[in-house]
């Protein structure tokens, strides 16, 4: 049975192969790798939208250098061990760049693949500093903002806009959640004016709560900042309003999801949040997400507009460059700046994107309102 | 007409089952509230149909075992082939020859979930040790792979020790592991142990999880570097085939191993201890020393597995380390046969392999990955492929 | 003292949850000494079908408390019904069957239910209406315990004590504890084995969805995977307690819940979950059966 079930197995993926060479000689590969299934699909799949989106333009101008764009789809669920498989098919089905991966963790394993094989790597959302700030990868670009910048925002927000002095931290032991506590915790002790008075991780999923509550009360802080995402966030949130906390709650771009609000209800009133700054006011936006109305009936999904943007950018410096080599490509994406829905970037020698970055949010009436600084 | 009449009814009490959740999905935002009554239909028309099949399978397998009853113990035909080796030794050659070729014909992809299906068969092979021979019920398998895979990252990065040294080092160690964790547990029976297990791989992830000195936390470990050939840096593609290679080697150390083990002294001793500690204590077999043997052993597979798992995929998080994957590799070992190699390497590439290649139904995969599980369990309880007992049979000799 | 108190009370109503599952595994156990893995996915469907009773109840506009009653009644009924239904299709089948092949037909039933309830309903976490009213003499103490916290523990207190009498003086309780000691002995004396498995299979489900309607209301979101997790902190609890014992499971549930709170309040809730199995780890060295469960001497 295991002889025949191999054998079978051999004939389609061979089939499959020789179908997908044929494609391979007329057409350039765009890659776009990230979580398009699993708990986590939310986050990956308004990618594949933009990424089609923007090649469909391309497309439809008659392709790049000559040829059609075809988008090639790797679905990791943000597994580190899935995203070696799904880089290492990008590399050999011939992946001329790669818009991904979703989450940091999936892009730090996949990234020596990539590098190795030297294909550019733009990611919408993988926002870990050492992505870029270790110099490690030259070859990985992203058209966010890292958690860094995040943390120094929120550590400044409660510094010197609300005025705080005692900070209780609680993150979700995730790679994002402890990675933004840990940074605002540094911030706001290199700042000084302020102090942490709870440095704590909570476990995902857990029944309630409660006792980690208590203690920040015990603690007697008077700012709440929390690293992780909505589902966590909005249970502290309850159990602290229920318990008749009424201190400000400080959280990351995990936590800026509509869902918070749906989920949290009444209890998410008044809680702010740092997330990508709010660039809604520029046409090219409008223009994206009218696109993505047209061609799927609904608003796009979270990074989708860094998602479209890395795509245009990557598209741009393969037409610039006149070339599919890596070092053109790169060099394109450093000097020239390109109109995109976030506005108009390049990229810096480490990789992050020029003139993206964060603000802080707030619920009111039940919806996220950017603050002015 | 009776059968049709009771699958009636098994029908309406699936369609009673599955109403609310099937048929209503209530927005409590919106306040609004879906009713999709065509899923009743598909649930009503699919359980009348299956209780068919269901009470047909449920039958053929009551007479089996009838049969069973009344005589020998059945072989059936797939046992029979392996277990002889004038059929068995053409299809093993050839198996190990389409092994060989796997990676020339195939793309790297494939040839990279090839290398993950055959790390489990590793593990799963070492879990049949502590689980099918010694019948030692363990939940919390997948530390002592952290261990492993720890051992090669941290190792590598403070001292730089290269793949070769370290591989006998985090067999090692996790043999050490399975020690210090046997010496307390092993007096517990049966399910206390597969709790305390439990608790104890929970405990080593949530450590690598939290103690961020020693581990780097769940942010992992990154650029962990592949194993070398001879001091030559490979590429990707190479070094896939390189650990591919490199793990049809372990895979056959390993079965070679667990088969000598299996027929030996000490095998013989696990045997008779999972069937009866009791009389085992009575015929002078030391039951403490038996059992950590049984533990270290299969801790030291998964050491192995660990270190060349973080050597393939070059970075390691805790995620990687949960009960889940636990539960993967002791539904490997019950599914493919308790104590049967075949049945367990049969079964490491089914439970890998076949969600890799569901992806077609992508959403359903883990679904049907599931029901897969309950029915081959239903029916086959005793595995894909059960173990054969070994038979002494005393003769005279004849002058 | 306040904050003792505060923690002392958090870890109760963690406590109660956790034994209110924990009786659905002890039972189980107890009767046919199988791990239900699908028991947390029952807790969740219990949840999850409360989710769709208040949504409808609360469009039909009715009042809180009598969706609250309505989304218990229902919603403890409907688990039961899947409890008897897996137990029927995942576990009747494999009576004689080796050891360990029920048990792995409960993982992938409890894998089959998560992913019926992620395919049928969704994927994200969904809002819970908060079924259980602010009551307004618990407002002087509201920062020690919330009105939910309090109907949590009064509700667990009152099902264990209907849950004792039950076993102590019906008849099927009898029977019931007559098949827990000796199933074969049981059947010789006439008890209807089978009829007894469903029972307690039925019992165990809908004492699981009360915990799942409680908890949900109070926390206030609920998604297809929060089974598991509380699956496992259950289990641990009624290992703690002695499987197989009643008592056991609920001491086993405090004694968790307490343990989890404090370790959380006076050391640090990083290591909240390793403080709980180096608990169970303790107890079990030096009382391998657990805090209630009685040693059997093995007879040759």
């Amino acid at each position: 049975m295991g002889k025949l079930w191999k054998v079978l197995s051999l004939v389609c993926v061979s089939v499959f192969l020789s179908v997908s060479m044929l494609w391979a000689a007329e057409t350039l590969k765009f890659g776009v790798a990230g979580a398009h299934s699993g708990d986590l699909a939310s986050y990956g799949l308004p990618s594949v939208n933009a990424a089609e989106l923007v090649v469909q333009k391309y497309n439809a101008k008659g392709g790049l250098l000559g040829k059609q764009i075809e988008v090639i789809k790797g679905d990791d669920q943000c597994k580190p061990e899935l995203a070696t498989n799904v880089a290492t098919k990008m590399v050999s089905d011939g992946a001329v760049v790669v818009l991904g991966h979703i989450c940091s963790g999936a892009t730090k394993a996949a990234l020596p693949i990539y590098k190795e094989a030297k294909i550019v790597v733009m990611s919408p959302s993988a926002t870990n500093p050492p992505l870029t700030q270790s110099g490690d990868y030259p070859n990985f670009f992203r058209t966010i903002a890292s958690d860094d910048a995040q943390g120094k925002l929120a550590a400044e927000f409660i510094i010197e806009n609300l005025k705080l002095k005692k900070v209780a931290i609680i993150h979700d032991k995730g790679d994002y959640g402890k990675g933004y506590a840990t940074y605002v915790k540094q911030f706001i002790e290199e700042m000084g004016g302020a102090k942490v008075v709870l440095f704590e991780g909570v476990t995902p999923g857990a029944v309630d709560y409660s006792a980690v509550v208590q203690k920040v009360k015990q603690s007697g802080a008077e700012v709440v900042v929390f690293g992780g995402y909505h589902p966590e966030a909005s249970k502290i949130v309850t159990t602290m309003r229920k318990k008749r906390m009424k201190i400000p709650f400080v959280s990351d771009d995990g936590v800026k999801d509509d869902t918070f609000i749906k989920v949290a209800g009444k209890y998410a009133e008044g809680v702010y949040a740092t997330g990508p700054k709010d660039v809604s006011a520029n046409p090219l936006y409008k223009q994206a997400e009218e696109e993505h109305r047209k061609a799927y009936g609904t608003a796009p999904g979270v990074f989708f507009f860094n998602a479209y943007a890395a795509a245009q950018c990557m598209l741009n410096a393969i037409e610039k460059a006149g070339s599919t080599k890596y070092e053109d490509i790169v060099k394109v994406l450093r000097t020239e700046y390109v109109e995109t829905p976030l506005g108009k970037i390049r990229f810096d020698e480490k990789g992050d994107a020029e003139g993206v970055g964060f603000s802080v949010y707030q619920v009111q009436n039940g919806k996220f309102v950017e603050l002015s600084k | 007409m009776r059968k049709i009449i009771k699958s009636l009814q098994v029908s309406f009490w699936f369609m009673f089952l599955t109403f609310p959740i099937m048929v209503i999905r209530v927005d409590t935002i919106e306040k609004t509230v879906q009713w999709r009554w065509l899923n009743l239909l598909y649930v009503g028309l699919a359980s009348f149909f299956l209780s068919f099949i269901w009470r047909f399978l449920i039958k053929k397998k009551e007479e089996g075992s009838k049969k069973e009853e009344s005589g020998e113990q059945t072989i059936t035909i797939v046992q029979k082939i392996i277990s002889t080796p004038k059929y068995n030794r053409p299809i093993y050659s050839f198996i190990f020859l389409f092994m060989l070729a796997f990676p020339w014909i195939v793309s790297t992809y494939q040839t990279n979930i090839m290398i993950s299906a055959l790390i489990y068969v590793m593990l799963g092979l070492g879990l049949n040790i502590v689980v099918g021979i010694a019948g030692l019920l363990d939940l919390g398998y997948v530390a002592f792979y952290a261990v492993g895979a720890y051992a090669y990252a941290l190792l590598n990065y403070h001292y730089h020790l290269g793949f070769w040294t370290v591989l006998p080092i985090g067999g090692l160690l996790a043999a050490i592991f399975g020690i210090l964790l046997g010496i307390p547990v092993l007096r517990l029976r049966g399910d206390y142990l597969a709790i305390v297990t439990l608790g104890f791989g929970e405990i080593i992830r949530l450590i690598l999880e939290n103690w961020n000195e020693f581990s780097f936390g769940p942010s992992g470990i990154a650029n962990i570097p592949r194993p070398g050939f001879f001091g030559m840096k490979l590429g990707v593609e190479e070094a896939t085939i390189y650990i591919y290679y490199l793990m049809i080697l372990m895979t056959i150390i390993t079965i070679f191993v667990v088969n000598r083990l299996q027929n030996s002294r000490l095998g013989r001793a696990w045997l008779a201890l999972r069937e009866d500690e009791v009389a085992c204590e009575a015929m002078g077999i030391d039951r403490m020393k038996t059992k950590l043997a049984a533990f270290a052993l299969g801790a030291t597979w998964a050491g192995f597995a660990g270190v060349i798992f973080a050597a393939k995929t070059t970075f390691i998080n805790p995620a990687s380390f949960t009960f889940l994957e636990s539960a993967i590799i002791l539904s490997i070992v019950v599914l493919g046969g308790m104590g049967s190699i075949v049945g367990v390497i049969l079964a490491a590439f089914l439970m890998i392999l076949l969600p890799e290649y569901l992806r077609a139904f992508s959403e359903y995969r883990m679904l049907l990955f599931g029901a897969a599980m309950v029915l081959v369990m239903v029916f086959r309880p005793q595995g894909l492929i059960p173990s054969v007992r070994r038979k002494y049979v005393y003769e005279l000799k004849e002058r | 003292m306040d904050y003792f108190l505060e923690l002392f009370f958090g870890g109760l109503t963690r406590g109660s949850i956790y034994a209110l599952i924990a009786l659905g595994y002890t039972m189980v156990y107890g009767i046919i000494e199988l791990i239900n893995f699908a028991h947390g996915e029952i807790y969740m469907i219990g949840a999850f079908t409360a989710l769709i009773v208040a949504g409808v109840c609360s469009l039909l506009g009715l009042n809180l408390i009598s969706i609250l009653i309505l989304a218990i009644i229902i919603s403890m009924f409907y688990s039961a019904a899947y409890g008897y239904t897996v137990e029927k299709i995942a576990y009747k089948p494999l009576r004689n069957a080796p050891r360990l092949s029920p048990l792995i037909s409960a993982i992938g039933m409890s894998i089959f239910l998560q992913n019926y309830v992620l395919l049928a309903q969704t994927s994200d976490f969904v809002p819970f209406p908060s079924l259980i009213p602010e009551f307004e003499f618990m407002e002087p103490v509201a920062h020690i315990m919330g009105s939910s916290e309090l109907v949590i523990i009064v509700v667990t207190a009152i099902a264990m004590v209907i849950l004792s009498l039950f076993i102590k003086f019906t008849k099927i309780g009898k029977a019931m504890r007559a098949t827990a000691q000796d199933r074969k002995m049981a059947l010789l004396c006439g008890v209807n084995v089978d009829r007894v498995i469903s029972v307690t299979f039925i019992i165990g489900s809908a004492l699981a969805a009360l915990g799942g309607v409680l908890i949900a209301s109070h926390i206030g979101q609920i998604n297809f995977y929060i089974g598991f997790i509380a699956g496992i902190k259950a289990f641990t609890a009624a290992v703690l307690g002695g499987i197989g014992s009643i008592p056991g499971a609920v001491l086993g549930g405090l004694v968790l819940g307490w343990t989890e709170s404090f370790a959380t309040g006076y050391v640090s809730s990083d290591y909240e979950d390793v403080f709980a199995f180096c608990l169970l780890v303790i107890i079990l060295i030096f009382r391998p059966a657990g805090i209630l469960g009685r040693t059997n001497t093995q007879k040759v």
